[in-house]
Order: structure tokens, then C-alpha cells, then sequence
């Protein structure tokens, strides 16, 4: 709770110092008002679990958890955007509040108890996102994406909030626990038509959110156009906080229609596996085959909503926390390379990243970690999330969807070579081959992204199995 | 504490070799492995008297999943440690001869592979095998693919592709085996992936036989056996000679090695279901490999040929599951290590003399090279297996299993003998005897330091064939305990 009001608060006094002419103080505050969040937050583990706003919104060791990984994402990514603050981006102290304001939905749609919470959660993330997608506002591909994303996410909103009407009408509540009473003991049979189909709606709301396919169709287009450094915001935070609500919502509120929503998400994961590897395969340029890498990564995922099976303790939740953080980290770093990259060169075609080995070691050194761990390679965090979550879907008996996801991922290990076979195996030429700038803060950031995929890879039993 | 110091030695020489450049770098790492060298060495020592008890590691790793970083030696593991031990300085030095671009980094894989494959050998649980098996996998992808030659890049995609998917299988059929155990004792976790655990399931021979085949998908991939081989010709010539010589000399053993230690125990009914079709694959491949070896002009690609048939036969020796089979492959595995390791080298050496490795070009190089003749002439005959040389107790022992198992079968894989000295004479023929070419005008003989690489590998060559016995003694319990869990 103490982080929802640090973010609300530090994101109005960031608007207010806009009206500062330099940008300069404006980076270091904004990395101070996250450490000091993620540090509140961490302060709440291993406490009671404890109910606000009339028990709308729980801090439990799930919410600590998964605020836990958005905070460090954002936390991460920052340093990334240094080159507004060089370009003197007018509108930067906007930017900041923005992502601040936006970090308080993701807070509120990890830690809802109540149908209301979510809907003003996803309302608050998805806003911020929709001004950000259009940062640059005059290349008129982030205005593309930013009216694209727009117009589908408020098409999905409606969605999501018929479905939670309808659930609404069909079981008389909004809260989570009481939901689950009511379906699991229907008063009334005729309203199980309404129940079902607003379940229905609210998977597709959210699955839009999380760009599970058939709902994904928005993501590469919005991720290609939007401001590099966004749609690194895009596919983490939104994404683990995404999945944290749809498990919640799943687990806690609907365990009891499970047969009806179980087929459900497994066709779904099917299909987002295959659209997602597929569609990246056959990519040219390095920023869209890592957005049909996120939707790819959110079939993954599903896979643990498919085994979560009503619990929000068991190892197909520890496996989305475990597979989040890790496909965060990584996807930050990868994202972080590239936005240096095609900011100096000008280009995010694979050919962009080439001799990149030779020009930035350190450059070469964390995509090709951060590569290694999105391909599932062990040594990396990747590894171990895919093995946890593969592992627990095993358990439950899904054998049929668990081979399906290997096979897929030995697609997934053909594209993400390619920017290592780019950067190591590939001569620079021309302009590509003097070194890209990179300050001390990204650099050691960089570095901890690539220390961080390879202790979770290597010691994974510290973060496995805390939930 | 000895077996982590043996396991990360290498890992930590690599660290360092980032800060390093020229003769310094050269230095440490050929320290390191020198070191990490007589550290097996003493295990080795040690272990013939006291036993293995002393070289057992457990750690909770991931204690939520019961899964351990379990580390332990036998005289299987042991041998093959000492194989990779053995041969990475000499590796290294045959490196060093070759001007590579940024070597601390070239170095630097070198050592890192070395520890991904001993910790393949030295893993008893079956995540940090399968965890060990690809990070061993990672160095030697960038060996070849940054200082390979032209054809690399698709190559070394081809390669990597292979392998991953190989051991993806394995792994699949490692979830399933690990879902099927029941808790370790003393521990949380609901399920166990020890190697123990594994041995003591009780899967149906339905289950076993698709088991199997998931298993040894890695294995077939990562030996190559006939007709999982299709990446090994190209990758072995492209690779620089150093990563060739890993590939080659050590990590083809992996493939060999798991068979012995995670297939044949866990699945024995599966095992048995598929001895025929596998025998006869292996077969195929040992007269495969052969056949194109004769037709070969280029030196590399007719060693690398040569050695799919050999492992070939050694494939067909461990599937003979016969203990005379089992430990001709053992001594195999040590023979063809120091051999191909040597075959290998003779080529770097020759190409980097003369500029070209296709055997048109080259002829008559033995007046001017006496010393580099001698020691091409000594691996030939070994991998030839000549009697005296280490090649030829291997061949012999694997030979025996086979005919055992059938007779048929072992006089067709027999005709090895032949091929090889068909194909080994011509190429000893094309390129040191007959007449000068004009490549060969300038050539010069072996340095010191390339002289240095050959003694030992010739010294091992002669041991191995007079006093197999060492080697032997030391493999049998292990060998004859895997017999026993099979149940022949």
C-alpha cells in the first residue's frame, strides 16, 4: 500500500517539476522514488496478509511478489531513456509521471480483491500506455501505434467490463471470494448462460491486454511503432502484471468453472504459441520478432494458468512468477541494447546489430544473455521459468500442450540466434562499425541485467517456491 | 571441496582470462589447465586407493523441487574426466599456434567448455546433467561459429539447432522420469531428479520404450550415430582445429558417456526392445562413414568422417551391452580421444604450413618433415588399430562385444579394420609420400612446441596399447555395476 501512495504522490510532484527548465534532476529522482518503492514494498514481505478500501485491495506475499517485479523492471529500464534527457524531450517530467501513474495500475491489478479494482487498475496502466505508445509525436508510426493501441484496448476495455457486468448480474458480486462462493454453488441455473459468457468476455479483455492470440493481432505493429524504451514497458510491466490478474481472477474468483474455462485457455495457449514463434521466425528486423517473441512468451505463460488449478501458492504460480521475472529481466535487457543500437545506427534490422561483438563486447555480451534466456537455454533465468512451468503443467497431466511448447520452442531458439549470429558472426561495415556510445549508468545497468539472467539461472532455489 | 575445485577451476581461469592479453593470457590458461590437469591426476591416484566416497559433492540446489547439484566420481567418470583434462592443454597449445583473433576470448571458451563437460561427467542428478550438457554446448557454438571458416554461420546454426533439440527430448523424458519418483529422503520437495531415484523407478516396458527413444535423442544427436550425423562433417570442417579437436576429442564422449549412465540403467527394457534397430543403425553408420571417407579430398573432412565411423562402433560396442563391449568402449573412448586429437592436429599442422588441406595439392612432404611424418604415421596406425597402439585394445575389446551379440553383425562392423587402413593409407599416401607439389616446396617440421602437443598424445598411444589394463582396472566396477542394473 505504502508503494500505491509513494507512486501517486512522487508521480503528481514529478508533473510539477516539468516546470524546471533542465531536465537533469528529473532522471536521478524518479530512479530514487522507484528504489525507495521497491524498497516499501519489500518491507510488507512476510507480513499479515492486510485488506484496504473495504477489502478491495490485498498486500499479500502474491501482490509483494509480483509488485516486486514491475517496480524492478521499471527500476531497470530507466537508465534506458537517458537519451531524452540529452535531447532535452520537453516533455519528459510527463513521461516520467506517466510511468509512475501507470506502475499504480499495474500495483492495483496485482493486488484486487474485487472486480472494480481491477477494471480502474487495467484503466489506469492501459491510459498511461496509450500516451506513451505516441511519445514521438511527430514520427507518425508512434501516432499509428498510439491510435491503433488506442482504439483495440478501448474496443477490449468495453469487453472486460461487459464481462464483468455480466458476471456481476450472474452472481450478485464483485468480490473475488464471493464470486467463487456463488459459482461454486449456483442460485439460480438459468443465469449460467450470463456467468459463462461473461467469463468469456472477461478472458478476451484480458487476454487483449496480454496480447494472447486470437487477441494479439494489435502487438506488433503498436510495439514496432512506439518509442523503443516504451514498448520495453509495454512487453514487462504490462505483461507480468497482466498475467498476475488473469491468474488471480482465474484462481481465486473461478476455480469452480474450470471445466468451462480450462479448454478455453489451453486452445488459446496453443494458439499464441504458434502464431507467436511462427510469426517471429519470420521477422526481419530485430524489434518485431521481439514483439511476436512477447506474444510468444504470453503463450508460455498461459501454460501456468492452464496447470494454476485454484491456487495462487502452487508451482504453476511460482512458475509465472519465476518465468515473469525472468522474461522481464531479459526483455529489458534485450530491449535496452536495441534502443542503443538503433538509436546511434539509425536501423533495427538484424543487420544493424552486425559485428556488434567487435564494436560493444558489452553490448554483444548482454543481448546475447539476454537471447539465450528468452531461447530457454539453461545458464539463464529463461531455462529455469520454462522448466518450472513446463514442469507443473506436466503434473497436472497436460502432456499434449507441454510437448506442443518444446517443440515451439525449438522454433524460439532459431530466431533468437540470429541477432547472436548478427552480432558475433557478422562483419560490421560502413557506418555500423564504430563503437555505440553507452554512459556508465546503462552500462552498469547492462551488467546487472546480464548478472541477474544468469543467477536466476544458476541459483534458482532462492526466488523458486516463495509464494 | 576437491571435486568443486576440479569442476570450477577451469571456470574461474576463464573469468580471469578476460583481463589478460598476449603472453599472459597464454600463460594462465595453459596454467590452468595444466594444473587442473594434475588435479585429476592426483584424484585419479587417490581414487585407485581409497575408493570414490571422498568425491562426492550434495547440494540443495533448488530445494522447492528436490532437484541437488550431486557431484560424484567412478572410474567410468574418472576416465573420462582424465580424458578432457588431459587433452585441453594440449588443445590449448595446439591454439596457440594458431593466430586467432582476440585469443583470450578463443582461450577463455576453451576453459569454459572445459568445465561444462566436466561437470557433464561428474553429475548425478539428472537436471545438472541435462544443465551441464548445454552450457558445454554454448562455448563451442561460439568457438566455431566466430573463428570458423566460410561456410560457418549456417553451419554452426545447423549444429546448435541439432543439438538443443537432441537434448530437448532428453529433457522432456528427464520431467517425465522425475514426475514419476517419489520424495528424496529427508527432503520437502515431492518429486527427486537423482540419478539413484531414476535407477530405482519402475516404469512398464510401454513407458520404456518411448523413454528410450527421448533419451537417446540427445545422445544419438551429440555422438553422431547414423542418421542423426548429418551436422557433424560440415561442422567439424569449419570449426577451427582447436574446437574441432573438443568436438571431437571429448564431446563427442558425452553422447557415449550418457548412454552408459542414463539410458542403459533406466530404461533397460526399453534398451533391449531397440538393441537390434540401434545395432544396426551404428553398423551402418561404421561402414557409412567408411565408404565417404575413401572418396574424400579434403584432409578434415576425411578425419571427420573417419571418426563417424568410429563412433559408429563404439555405438555399436555399448548397444552389444556385453561387459567385454562395454569396456572396449571405454578404452575406445580414451583411444579415439588421443587419436583424433592427433589426426586433427596433423591437418592444422599441414594447413597451416602449406595453405591447403585438399589432397590433390599436397604430396611428398615427408623428406622435408621426418619429425611431423613419424608422428602422422604413429595416430595413423593407432586409428588404424594396429596392434600395440591404444586404437587396436579398443577395436578389439568393442569387436568381441559385437560378435558376441551376433556374428553377423560383428563381421560387418569387422570390416572396419579394413576401410580405415584404406582410407588412412591413401590419405598418408596423398600427402606425405609421392611426389612434391607446389605446396609442399617450402613446408618446415615440427616446432618444439608442436612437438610438445604429439609426445604426450603418442606416449598415451602406446600406453593404452601395452598396459590397457590400467585403464581397464579402473573402469570394471563401474562398468560391471551398470551391467547389473540392466540385469545381464
Amino acid at each position: 500500500m505504502t508503494s500505491i501512495i509513494l507512486l501517486s504522490v512522487f508521480g503528481i510532484v514529478q508533473l510539477f517539476l516539468g516546470f524546471l527548465r533542465s531536465n537533469k534532476v528529473l532522471l536521478p529522482g524518479v530512479l530514487l522514488v522507484l528504489l525507495a518503492v521497491f524498497g516499501a514494498n519489500l518491507a510488507d514481505w512476510n507480513q499479515a496478509p492486510q485488506s484496504f478500501f473495504n477489502h478491495m485491495l490485498t498486500v499479500d506475499h502474491y501482490t509483494v511478489a509480483f509488485t516486486g517485479i514491475v517496480v524492478l523492471t521499471a527500476l531497470l529500464l530507466l537508465p534506458f531513456s537517458r537519451s531524452y534527457v540529452v535531447a532535452h524531450e520537453p516533455n519528459l517530467a510527463e513521461y516520467y509521471a506517466l510511468l509512475l501513474f501507470s506502475l499504480v495500475g499495474a500495483i492495483m491489478m496485482i493486488g484486487y480483491d474485487h472486480l472494480l479494482m481491477l477494471f480502474v487498475g487495467i484503466e489506469i496502466l492501459s491510459i498511461s500506455m496509450y500516451v506513451l505508445a505516441g511519445a514521438s509525436k511527430r514520427d507518425s508510426r508512434s501516432n499509428e501505434a498510439a491510435l491503433k493501441y488506442f482504439l483495440m484496448g478501448a474496443f477490449a476495455t468495453g469487453i472486460l467490463l461487459f464481462g464483468i457486468a455480466l458476471l456481476y448480474g450472474a452472481t450478485g458480486t464483485f468480490a473475488l471470494s464471493q464470486i467463487a462462493a456463488a459459482v461454486a454453488a449456483p442460485a439460480n441455473a438459468s443465469l449460467l448462460p450470463m456467468l459463462y459468457i461473461g467469463i468469456l468476455l472477461m478472458i478476451i479483455g484480458i487476454g487483449f491486454k496480454v496480447s494472447a492470440a486470437p487477441f494479439h493481432f494489435w502487438t506488433p505493429d503498436v510495439y514496432e511503432g512506439t518509442p523503443t524504451f516504451f514498448t520495453a514497458f509495454m512487453s514487462t510491466v504490462v505483461k507480468t502484471a497482466g498475467f498476475a490478474a488473469f491468474l488471480k481472477l482465474l484462481a481465486v474468483a473461478l476455480p469452480a468453472a474450470q471445466g468451462f474455462w480450462a479448454p478455453t485457455i489451453q486452445a488459446m495457449c496453443a494458439l499464441t504459441l504458434l502464431l507467436g514463434n511462427v510469426g517471429a521466425a519470420a521477422q526481419t528486423t530485430t524489434k518485431r520478432m521481439l514483439a511476436y517473441s512477447s506474444v510468444s512468451h504470453a503463450g508460455y505463460l498461459l501454460i501456468g494458468l492452464v496447470a494454476g488449478n485454484g491456487s495462487l501458492t502452487g508451482p504453476a504460480a511460482n512458475g509465472i512468477f519465476f518465468y515473469s521475472l525472468a522474461y522481464s529481466i531479459a526483455t529489458v535487457a534485450a530491449f535496452g541494447v536495441l534502443k542503443l543500437v538503433a538509436d546511434h545506427r539509425q536501423r533495427d534490422d538484424y543487420a544493424g546489430l552486425n559485428g556488434l561483438g567487435k564494436t560493444n563486447p558489452l553490448l554483444a555480451f548482454v543481448m546475447t544473455v539476454a537471447m539465450l534466456s528468452l531461447a530457454g537455454i539453461p545458464l539463464t533465468g529463461g531455462f529455469f521459468g520454462k522448466f518450472f512451468l513446463l514442469t507443473a503443467a506436466v503434473g497436472q497431466g497436460h502432456i499434449g500442450l507441454v510437448v506442443f511448447a518444446v517443440v515451439m520452442s525449438m522454433v524460439g531458439i532459431y530466431y533468437y540466434l540470429r541477432p547472436i549470429i548478427a552480432m558475433y558472426l557478422r562483419p560490421a561495415e560502413g557506418p555500423t562499425a564504430e563503437a555505440v556510445p553507452v554512459d556508465g549508468l546503462q552500462a552498469f545497468t547492462l551488467g546487472l541485467l546480464a548478472l541477474l539472467t544468469i543467477v536466476l539461472g544458476i541459483l534458482p532455489g532462492f526466488l523458486s517456491g516463495i509464494l | 571441496m576437491l571435486t568443486a575445485v576440479l569442476l570450477f577451476l577451469p571456470l574461474a581461469a576463464a573469468l580471469l582470462l578476460h583481463f589478460t592479453k598476449g603472453a599472459t593470457a597464454r600463460a594462465l590458461a595453459l596454467g590452468a589447465s595444466l594444473v587442473e590437469f594434475a588435479l585429476a591426476a592426483f584424484v585419479a591416484v587417490d581414487f585407485a586407493r581409497h575408493g570414490s566416497s571422498a568425491y562426492n559433492l550434495d547440494y540443495a540446489w533448488v530445494q522447492s523441487a528436490g532437484i541437488n547439484f550431486h557431484l560424484g566420481l567412478d572410474g567410468l567418470s574418472l576416465l573420462l574426466v582424465l580424458l578432457t583434462t588431459f587433452l585441453v592443454p594440449l588443445i590449448l597449445l595446439a591454439a596457440f599456434r594458431g593466430n586467432y583473433e582476440n585469443p583470450s576470448a578463443f582461450y577463455a571458451l576453451v576453459l569454459f567448455m572445459q568445465t561444462g563437460l566436466l561437470g557433464v561427467f561428474m553429475s548425478l542428478d539428472a537436471f545438472l546433467f541435462y544443465f551441464f550438457w548445454e552450457v558445454a554446448l554454448i562455448p563451442i557454438y561460439f568457438l566455431a561459429g566466430a573463428w570458423g571458416g566460410e561456410r560457418r554461420i549456417a553451419v554452426t546454426l545447423k549444429f546448435f539447432l541439432y543439438t538443443v533439440v537432441g537434448s530437448l527430448f532428453m529433457l522432456a523424458g528427464f520431467v517425465y522420469l522425475y514426475l514419476q519418483t517419489g520424495p528424496a529422503a529427508g527432503s520437502l520437495a515431492a518429486h527427486s531428479s537423482e540419478l539413484s531415484a531414476f535407477y530405482k523407478l519402475k516404469l512398464s516396458a510401454g513407458e520404456q520404450s518411448w523413454l528410450f527413444w527421448l533419451i537417446f535423442a540427445a545422445f544419438a544427436v551429440k555422438m553422431p550415430i547414423f542418421p542423426f550425423h548429418t551436422w557433424q562433417p560440415d561442422t567439424y570442417t569449419e570449426a577451427p582445429a582447436p574446437a574441432t579437436m573438443l568436438l571431437s576429442g571429448i564431446m563427442l564422449k558425452m553422447g557415449i558417456y550418457g548412454t552408459l549412465r542414463w539410458l542403459l540403467p533406466i530404461v533397460p527394457l526399453g534398451f533391449s526392445q531397440w538393441q537390434k534397430p540401434v545395432i544396426i543403425l551404428a553398423v551402418i553408420g561404421v561402414i557409412y562413414g567408411a565408404i565417404i571417407a575413401i572418396r574424400q579430398r579434403d584432409m578434415k573432412r576425411l578425419i571427420a568422417y573417419s571418426s563417424l565411423s568410429h563412433v559408429g562402433l563404439m555405438a555399436a560396442g555399448v548397444f552389444s551391452l556385453t561387459q567385454i563391449g562395454l569396456q572396449g568402449a571405454v578404452v575406445q573412448m580414451l583411444a579415439h580421444g588421443v587419436n583424433v586429437v592427433g589426426m586433427f592436429f596433423v591437418a592444422d599442422a599441414i594447413e597451416r604450413r602449406t595453405g591447403t588441406r585438399q589432397l590433390p595439392d599436397l604430396g611428398g612432404l615427408t623428406r622435408r618433415t621426418p619429425l611431423l611424418s613419424v608422428c602422422f604415421l604413429v595416430m595413423l596406425l593407432s586409428t588404424v588399430a594396429l596392434p600395440l597402439t591404444g586404437g587396436f585394445v579398443g577395436e578389439f575389446l568393442l569387436l568381441a562385444g559385437i560378435y558376441q551379440y551376433s556374428a553377423w553383425v560383428g563381421a560387418v562392423a569387422g570390416l572396419t579394420i579394413i576401410f580405415s587402413a584404406v582410407y588412412l593409407l591413401r590419405l598418408f599416401q596423398r600427402t606425405m609420400l609421392g611426389p612434391d607439389s607446389s605446396f609442399s616446396a617450402t613446408i618446415t617440421d615440427l616446432t618444439g612446441s608442436e612437438l610438445l602437443v604429439f609426445v604426450p598424445l603418442i606416449v598415451l598411444v602406446f600406453w593404452l596399447g601395452l598396459f590397457p589394463g590400467t585403464f581397464l582396472h579402473l573402469s570394471e566396477p563401474a562398468v560391471s555395476s551398470i551391467l547389473t542394473a540392466v540385469g545381464r
